[in-house]
């Protein structure tokens, strides 16, 4: 781990040893405006991205994201936290599941394909393991009624808790007196009431939305 | 049957992932359609425990497409449907991380997010109420879940703790 990070903090130097004599002079003032700063992020070796994203995935309940930040920004300090929104921004700007999408983008950027690979498998294989061992189980031992029980109990606090969750999420987008809130009532409807296929739903809201978005002026 | 369900679950879940905006919790809706109403895989109630379960496993919501997999098909299905839903975004991501400085500030692509936003929301609204629909059976499920909603709203308490007290009101066989 030690070796590792030094061999890595040798490689930025190489690529830009200017800022990292300036470092330590503005390290306070940096604080407040780090975008200000060329960044210069230490680099993980592809063990220690592998090591971080298995950490993450572990580590997560509830979505992984917000623990990717901590490691990445805050103990590791392999990207700012401006970096972070970015790639963040981006993988939430693609389909298909976004922690997912992170991993690989933050893989990608640190060690090509390989890095991303090795992001991906980090991230996805520990959870794997354990919910592969959940569904043998479940196959096994779902009749008995006690497990239902449980399960059921369960259920019902998983389905309270993405209430709370979206509740938070949406809370703002409900202040806005525009078109937005509509959007994602008629989203809702759609796919929770009248039950349509979510591809039809999509395609039928989207280019509305995305129209009633495009910046104005210019 | 006219079709491997391997290959059922591969073309359902690569469709599916291209629509995932918002992430998986988006796509629960949609998931729950196909496994439960059009291909019959699975009740109401395997669902909502798939659900509970791919919550109690720490990582990404996604593996839920794992369970589903498993139950249709065992380890061969959970493989498929997780390569299925993962691999091609995954490629799309990589492709598009290499050219997104390019167009990061593009109007374009403001719009683009910006407008998928309230969409995306609705989506993950629609998926919050398809899950209670189907975890909640009776009157004590549904107060585990208005209680859960309330309490996970209002406080930032570990979600264990709320599933290990929910999970023993449900042993006490009341759910």
């Amino acid at each position: 781990m030690v070796g590792g990070r030094h061999a890595a903090g040798a490689s930025a130097a190489r690529v830009q040893p200017a800022s990292r004599a300036l470092r330590p002079a503005i390290k306070l003032p940096a604080m407040a405006d780090s975008a200000a700063l060329p960044p210069e992020p230490v680099r993980p070796t592809l063990p220690q991205l592998f090591g971080a994203f298995v950490a993450v995935s572990l580590s997560g309940f509830g979505g992984a994201l917000p623990w990717a930040r901590r490691k990445i920004v805050d103990h590791k300090g392999w990207m700012t936290a401006h970096e972070f929104n970015e790639a963040f921004a981006l993988s939430q700007f693609l389909p298909g599941p976004n922690t997912i999408n992170f991993a690989v983008v933050f893989g990608a950027r640190f060690g090509g394909a390989m890095g991303a690979a090795v992001a991906l498998v980090g991230l996805l294989g520990p959870p794997l393991v354990i919910i592969t061992m959940l569904a043998f189980l479940y196959e096994r031992y779902g009749d008995i009624a006690t497990l239902g029980h449980i399960l059921a109990g369960i259920a019902a606090a998983a389905a309270g808790l993405l209430i709370a969750v979206i509740a938070r999420m949406a809370a703002p987008l409900f202040k806005r007196r525009d078109w937005a809130p509509a959007v994602a009532i008629l989203a809702f409807i759609g796919v929770a009431i009248m039950q349509w296929p979510l591809p039809l739903v999509f395609l039928g809201l989207a280019p509305f939305s995305v129209a009633l978005a495009w910046p104005r002026g210019g | 049957m006219d079709q491997s369900p391997l290959l059922t679950l591969f073309g359902y879940f690569v469709v599916l992932s291209l629509f995932a905006v918002g992430g998986a919790n988006a796509a629960i809706p949609e998931m729950h359609r196909v496994a439960v109403e059009v291909m019959g895989w699975m009740s109401d109630k395997q669902f909502a425990d798939m659900f509970a379960m791919s919550q109690l496993s720490p990582g990404p919501n996604v593996i839920i497409v794992a369970l589903i997999g498993f139950h249709v098909a065992g380890l061969a299905g959970a493989g498929v449907a997780i390569v299925a839903m993962c691999g091609p975004t995954c490629v799309l991501a990589f492709f598009v991380a290499r050219t997104w400085d390019r167009f990061k500030d593009a109007r374009w692509r403001i719009a683009v997010q910006a407008g998928l936003v309230p969409v995306s929301l609705g989506l993950i609204g629609a998926s919050a109420f398809v899950l209670a629909r189907a975890a909640d059976h009776n009157w004590v499920a549904g107060v585990i879940t208005a209680a859960t909603a309330a309490v996970g709203f209002v406080t930032r308490v570990n979600p264990l703790w709320i599933f290990a007290t929910a999970a023993v009101v449900g042993y006490a066989g009341f759910v």
